[in-house]
């Protein structure tokens, strides 16, 4: 079967949206975990990458994926894939 | 626990049965955890009358256990669709606390703020690692494998790679990492019904393993779901308790991740202070002095060995002249039988003598500063500036091995088939994450806290004076804690402290002078969460087993009652054999659980990812990119780890790749992987058309003109 322009439109926002929210992922993990050291100013009493580390990339990752889900499912309603309720 | 089994409008299935499932579900786990909470409160109170210690942990150990068998039996099933994927109906939120038990392991409750008390800002890469894996979840394959819609990971590997080869390795590498991790949970299973009941430790084994079964056996997926929401809400509550107290205790504050940076603060000054104490450079020094004596030894280990028999004979003789105490005497006589025979055993002796003693002779206990990044110094000469290299290259090496296991292992990943939808498929994601970065967030409050209070209040105290639980851990086992005044002031220095970071979490409540009702709660999360991992685990390998090589492999027309009978069969088989395994106490399970990670992260996640995002990956190519993910790993941690050196018998001298660990085999597996994969499929013909659509198919959430079937949407 062939693909509607909708449809290809669709695959192109989702790989998008992946691509960015893979490169926040990993700013705030690999990138954050690189520079630790340098990264070491006082954040509300911890050292900054060590908060990083315990509570920030959680929070974030949190975010991240809270994000992907209301995006595409919000993305399904627009381009006419969403599963029938 | 009638709202488990959907009637009427539920079972009926469509939105409005799915909304009403819900509410009834709500309804059910309300009322269970106000129930939990009554009862131990009900033991507190108890308590408080008299009852002794050792029934409250009886209690907690059969009341839990025992809810879980009766959810189990009220769950039974033999269809199908229920046994392996509970009817496809989980909704998202409860399929999120089921994945965050399942997810969160012995290792996760017990072991990690253990870690991170040890090791401080390196124990992070836990944290990191075990949370951002589920980005990888959500974005590259949940929703994906939802759509597929069959039942276990192979299938999908064996549908999208057709043939049975690409199937097949799926099988094997699902067994492989989930029976290497399932064993490190029945050994969390046994350590903990032990220390609750004081049953000997195999027999402990093989009772968890009863909790376990009566689970998995009977309901499958459908049983093992609502027992792991269950199970997650008793460990959440049993998490938070001790921490929230601790807060208080220190800081009147009763949100422990909001407040523990200015303990932070606190520890990392007494770090400084205890650096500099004469008293602890004092035990720092005969410590020295004993590697340095065992070092003299192994020089010359003859003279050596004549030496100690010497002076073992002397002090023998020695008492008996001055007609000492008779035991005094058998100690004497019992020490000269155990000096070491030949020289093989007297060089081992010797060397252990000086390992252990050097590993004590370090400031703060050999833990690194609480606060600090990475070992070594960017700044400093050569040695320092490669020591800190190779600790950060480590430390990220085992984040990403760790994120990318996540997102490979077949236990959590077979979870996101029961939801009813792609739309919750997604949504579970989140609430996986949410429920298992409640626990997460919270770990390296608790190891500071915990530090705060050892270095502040428990160092200094004189040994006459130092709380019970000193005595009763050092009782379980000296190996987890043991305290020596080393150099006779009277007094506990840190250096004089040897603690294992298994018991930090077992041994918060009575670190904060919580009653022990609060312990026995504790301990019944421990076991929450490693029954709650290992059903899942047993699970995915009776599956593997019965579904994918039975009836998709040999006997495609086999009954349905027949496959999940097989299936039955089959787990049972796996526990033992896993209950075998952990009661012969395998060297090294921290590495195990690691190791399966590693193991995961090579053979899946390349396969799975490029079968969903990239049309022209081919059979062949999948095939081999496994193989040699799988191949490369095995191989790097055969040769590296000592463990495994020993058991296939390796002797080269021990050659580490860019200064890798061996726990971070994984980081050679999976690029490896995915370059084999590619370059395979770029020379091999491109996958045929109804590959091709089946790859649309999993992409939109629903394809109008989709000629491919899927299962429950």
């Amino acid at each position: 079967m062939e693909l509607t322009e909708s449809q290809r439109h669709y695959w192109q926002k989702n790989l998008r949206v992946t691509a960015i929210l893979l490169a926040i992922w990993f700013v705030v993990t690999y990138v954050v975990g690189f520079f630790a050291r340098d990264l070491n100013f006082n954040f509300f009493g911890w050292p900054f990458s060590f908060w990083v580390g315990g509570q920030g990339a959680l929070v974030v990752y949190v975010l991240i994926i809270g994000f992907y889900a209301r995006y595409m499912n919000r993305l399904d309603q627009e381009h006419g894939v969403a599963e029938e309720e | 626990m009638a709202g488990l089994n959907p009637t009427g409008a539920a079972a009926s299935g469509g939105a409005a049965g799915n909304r009403a499932f819900k509410q009834q579900l709500n309804k059910v786990y309300a009322w269970y955890t106000g129930g939990f909470l009554i009862f131990v409160v009900a033991l507190a109170i108890l308590e408080q009358m008299g009852m002794p210690a050792s029934w409250i942990g009886m209690t907690f150990l059969i009341a839990t256990i025992g809810l879980y068998a009766g959810i189990g039996i009220m769950s039974r099933t033999t269809d199908a669709a229920e046994y392996y994927v509970a009817g496809r109906r989980v909704p998202a939120i409860y399929n999120g606390m089921a994945t965050g038990a399942d997810w969160m392991s012995a290792a996760s409750f017990i072991g990690m703020a253990g870690t991170l008390y040890l090791t401080g800002y390196g124990g992070l890469a836990f944290i990191m690692g075990w949370t951002g894996g589920y980005c990888l979840v959500a974005l590259f394959l949940a929703p994906y494998l939802r759509k597929f819609g069959q039942f276990t990971i192979p299938d999908f590997l064996g549908e999208r790679y057709g043939g049975n080869m690409a199937r097949f390795m799926g099988i094997f590498a699902a067994i492989l990492c989930s029976f290497t991790y399932v064993v490190a949970q029945i050994y969390g299973v046994g350590l903990i019904t032990a220390r609750l009941t004081g049953l000997a430790f195999e027999i402990g084994v093989f009772v968890g393993l009863g909790g376990i079964l009566v689970c998995s056996f009977l309901g499958g997926m459908r049983a093992v779901t609502w027992t792991q929401v269950a199970q997650y809400i008793i460990l959440i509550i049993a998490y938070m308790i001790p921490v929230v107290w601790l807060s208080v205790k220190q800081t009147s504050v009763p949100v422990p991740q909001a407040i523990y940076g200015m303990q932070l603060q606190k520890v990392t000054e007494a770090e400084a202070k205890l650096k500099a104490d004469p008293k602890e450079q004092e035990v720092i020094a005969i410590f020295k002095a004993r590697a340095d004596e065992a070092a003299a030894k192994l020089k010359d280990i003859p003279a050596a060995m004549a030496a100690d028999k010497a002076a073992a004979e002397q002090k023998l003789a020695d008492l008996k002249a001055s007609n000492a105490a008779l035991a005094d005497v058998q100690a004497a006589e019992k020490a000269l039988a155990a000096l070491p025979a030949d020289e093989a055993a007297a060089k081992k002796a010797y060397t252990a003598v000086q390992t252990a003693n050097a590993a004590r002779a370090k400031p703060l206990a050999g833990m690194p500063a609480h606060a600090q990044q990475f070992a070594g110094n960017p700044d400093g000469d050569a040695a320092a500036q490669k020591t800190f290299n190779e600790s950060r290259r480590n430390f990220l090496a085992l984040i990403f091995c760790l994120m990318v296991g996540t997102a490979a292992l077949p236990h959590i990943l077979m979870r996101y088939y029961t939801t009813p939808s792609v739309k919750e498929a997604r949504e579970s994601v989140t609430w996986s994450l949410f429920f298992i970065f409640l626990l997460y967030f919270t770990a390296p409050a608790l190891a500071v806290l915990v530090k705060y209070e050892v270095f502040t209040v428990l160092v200094g105290t004189p040994f006459d004076k130092l709380p019970a639980w000193i005595a009763a851990w050092t009782a379980v086992d000296p190996g987890l804690l043991s305290v020596t005044d080393i150099n006779k002031d009277g007094i506990l220095q840190l250096g004089e402290m040897k603690i294992g970071g298994d018991i930090i979490v077992l041994a918060t409540p009575a670190i904060g002078g919580l009653p022990y009702v609060v312990s026995g709660m504790v301990a019944a999360g421990g076991l929450a969460a490693a029954l709650s991992t290992a059903d899942g685990l047993l699970l995915t390998i009776a599956n593997a087993l019965s579904h994918d090589l039975y009836y998709k492999m040999i006997d495609p027309n086999a009954s349905t009652s027949r496959r999940v009978t097989i299936s039955k069969i089959l787990l049972l088989v796996v526990a033992l054999a896993a209950a075998y395994v952990a009661s012969q106490k395998p060297a090294d399970i921290l590495f195990l659980v690691s190791a399966a990670f590693s193991f995961a992260a090579a053979a899946f996640f390349p396969a799975l990812v490029l079968g969903i995002f990239w049309k022209r990956a081919s059979s062949a190519g999948a095939v081999l990119g496994m193989a040699s993910g799988l191949g490369i790993t095995f191989y790097y941690m055969v040769t590296t780890q000592p463990w495994l050196r020993g058991v296939f018998g390796v002797t080269s001298p021990v050659e580490l790749w860019f200064g890798i660990l061996p726990i971070s085999a994984g980081i050679f597996g999976v690029p490896l992987g995915f370059a084999v994969i590619i370059l395979v499929s770029l020379f091999t013909p491109a996958p045929n058309k109804k590959v091709q659509e089946l790859i649309e198919h999993v992409r939109y959430p629903n394809l109008k003109g989709d000629t491919v079937k899927s299962l429950g949407t």
